[in-house]
């Protein structure tokens, strides 16, 4: 099928309104960038999901590298994303106007450099992602332990996607079909989404990141809808197969363990991190400290924007409080954010 | 050989500094009198700017902090209008900063200042603490050609150029920092025969700006502002190389958002479009020129995008990435 047709058939469908989550917050730029909603009809509803790793993350977790940031002799490394995001008391930027240590790097592996070059000091690496950055934590694990590298350790806060989407599945019902997040599904391959789409009667299409593939994958969810059919459907098949990456996933499961995850605004969730295991604690900077603060700011709405249960300009800061200079929650601090993108686009 | 804290005594080191470095590599009659000041003849309206680099690392693919130092100040002169004639140039350097390094940086920027025809014709040096850097400030005096450019003279049916591919110094800087190998350079030119042949061709141009920090999305936001006006852009028509492009998709950057030091738009009467992009393309750094978008009534910049559809362009929201320039 032409992309002209599949523009003209979204353009005007006219049939019950249709609700699709977004997953991933490459693919809500994406869907700005190509100014998707702007050529659909209104009534295909295009929500942002959980999928920015900066947003979910627990102010506790914010609060354990601010306090390490500060000690002497230590000092936090971190992707630059993470540098405004308040814990309950400051933001890793805060922290630094203060005197602590932060340094923001491009890649993990650039903290053994930085780790070899100062051995008086206690680096932190903050990795915080999900199942795709976690295969590079892991090397950066090989490498420390390869180097004998006594003075980086890591902090972290690292998500999978699944049991947040079954989450959503259980307690979002207006959602009807999921675009399913492109990069991660590298790593874990289609299949994982298949118990949600046969369960919870929803289309789960994996998309690469163009305009033209998200429309693809628009077109093919609402295909299935159509025909009432709940299936799991790879559109992004030159980078994702059914498998995965079996070897990223070895590589995770060497170092990682499954765990319950606090996820900002939301809670807990049962089995939803990813914790280094018992065997490797010498590297870990205190993954284990995260607990549940009541966190989110008054009149803050960032966890029904993850929840997909409203959009950003439905919360009542959203542009007014709430702007990327003066970001209130964490949802308009990331540039992966779904209202940090809403600001910026629309 | 290093430089320490007495090069910046004012005796004898510093004196040497001055002559085997700047003197040697600057060498202009102006500037060899070593006067308090520079002693210049002008005539008519000037234009006068100053800008500092700060950038990291000082050596790049396609040039170094002397070439941004020099291109940055003419650039920014050129886009007003005018000729530009004489620079000053402040070195901040670190202590243990490599002599060699500083003459290497010297060099270049003579050897740009040479092309973009003017006289660096005063300087100042000082020495403090530190890891190695380097500072740069210049200033410079441009005579005005044409007086009436600026960002707040669009109007509406206007029709804007762009010199060439966006985003080419951004990638470069990143990729120097992050280690990753490939063919990106920076684009840092100067730009002052773009705007001249501009002149020269008598286009009615109404506004002129290096696109830099913030990039095209920034500069275009500004013009529509300043000039009460909307900006339409066109997606399929904007210039990105296709090592920049992959360059971005992996790490999730946009090339409307990234500097460039070697770029500009010219906001033309619409009339004299066509004959403007000849002006262009036909100058150094100027080959890749496009056509890419119209002033309008209303606010704000909006870009049709490759699959038809709109989107709002904002600008640049706080930092996002460490300072490249």
């Amino acid at each position: 099928m032409k992309l002209e047709q599949v523009i003209k058939a979204l353009k005007e469908y006219d049939g019950e309104p249709v609700k699709i989550m977004e997953v991933c917050g490459t693919h809500t730029k994406s869907i700005f960038q190509s100014g998707i909603r702007t050529i659909i009809s209104p009534k295909i509803q295009l929500i942002s999901g959980p999928g920015c790793p900066v947003c979910v993350t627990s102010p506790a977790y914010i609060d354990h590298l601010t306090d390490l940031s500060l000690k002497e002799k230590y000092c936090v490394l971190t992707f630059g994303d993470m540098m405004k995001v308040k814990g309950t008391k400051l933001s890793l930027t805060e922290a630094k106007a203060m005197g602590a240590q932060v340094k923001v790097l491009y890649s993990p592996l650039a903290a053994i450099a930085e780790a070899e070059r100062n051995l008086d000091t206690q680096y932190v690496f903050a990795a915080v992602g999900f199942e795709t950055t976690t295969p590079i934590y892991a090397l950066l694990l090989d490498e420390i332990r390869k180097r004998k590298i006594k003075n980086l350790k890591l902090a972290t806060s690292i998500k999978t996607i699944l049991p947040a989407l079954s989450f959503i599945c259980e307690n979002e019902t207006s959602i009807d079909a999921f675009l399913s997040p492109g990069h991660v599904s590298v790593i874990t391959g289609s299949k994982i989404y298949k118990g949600l789409a046969s369960t919870y009667h929803k289309p789960f299409v994996v998309a690469g990141f163009e305009g033209e593939h998200i429309l693809a994958a628009i077109y093919e969810i609402m295909s299935q809808l159509k025909g009432k059919r709940y299936e799991v459907r790879n559109l992004y098949s030159n980078a994702v197969t059914e498998e995965g990456n079996q070897k990223a996933e070895r590589l995770i499961n060497q170092y990682f363990e499954e765990a319950n995850g606090i996820w900002r605004g939301i809670g807990m969730i049962e089995q939803s991190a990813l914790k280094l295991k018992e065997e490797y604690k010498e590297y870990d900077a205190g993954s284990r400290e995260e607990e549940i603060i009541e966190e989110l700011p008054k009149g803050c709405r960032c966890a029904d924007v993850i929840l997909g249960r409203i959009q950003p300009v439905e919360c009542p800061l959203f542009q007014k409080v709430c702007t990327p200079l003066h970001a209130v929650g964490p949802c308009m601090v990331s540039a992966e954010g779904a209202c940090g993108i809403w600001y910026q686009n629309s | 050989m290093k430089i320490d804290m007495t090069y910046g005594s004012g005796g004898k080191q510093t004196g040497d500094l001055i002559n085997q470095v700047f003197l040697k590599h600057f060498n202009n009659p102006i500037l060899n009198k070593l006067e308090d000041s520079a002693v210049l003849s002008v005539s008519g309206t000037i234009a006068y700017t100053t800008d500092s680099f700060v950038v990291t690392p000082l050596f790049f693919k396609g040039g170094n902090i002397g070439k941004l130092a020099v291109c940055g100040t003419v650039n920014d002169l050129s886009m007003m209008g005018a000729i530009p004639k004489y620079l000053t140039a402040g070195f901040i350097i670190e202590e243990g900063a490599d002599l060699e390094m500083v003459e290497s940086i010297a060099k270049t920027m003579a050897l740009t200042a040479k092309e973009a025809g003017v006289f660096i014709v005063a300087g100042d040096t000082k020495v403090v603490e530190g890891n190695g850097g380097i500072f740069i400030n210049t200033s410079g005096i441009g005579e005005i050609i044409k007086g009436d450019i600026s960002i707040s003279g669009c109007k509406q049916g206007d029709v804007i150029i762009l010199s060439g591919n966006l985003g080419d110094h951004h990638a470069a800087i990143l990729s120097e920092r992050m280690g990753i190998e490939n063919e990106i350079a920076s684009d840092c030119a100067p730009l002052h025969t773009i705007a001249k042949n501009l002149l020269d061709d008598g286009i009615e141009v109404h506004c002129m700006r290096d696109v830099t920090r913030g990039g095209l999305a920034t500069v275009l936001n500004e013009a529509a502002d300043q000039s009460g006006v909307s900006v339409e852009i066109w997606e399929d028509a904007i210039p990105v190389s296709r090592e920049v492009k992959g360059f971005c998709d992996i790490l999730g950057l946009d090339p409307l958002y990234m500097a460039n030091e070697g770029k500009m738009i010219a906001i033309v009467k619409e009339t004299d479009a066509n004959e403007a992009l000849e002006a262009v393309k036909r100058s150094p750094y100027g080959a890749n020129a496009r056509i890419i978008g119209t002033i309008q009534e209303g606010k704000g910049v909006r870009m049709k995008t490759k699959l038809m559809g709109s989107r709002t362009i904002d600008v640049l929201y706080g930092e996002g990435l460490p300072r490249i320039c």
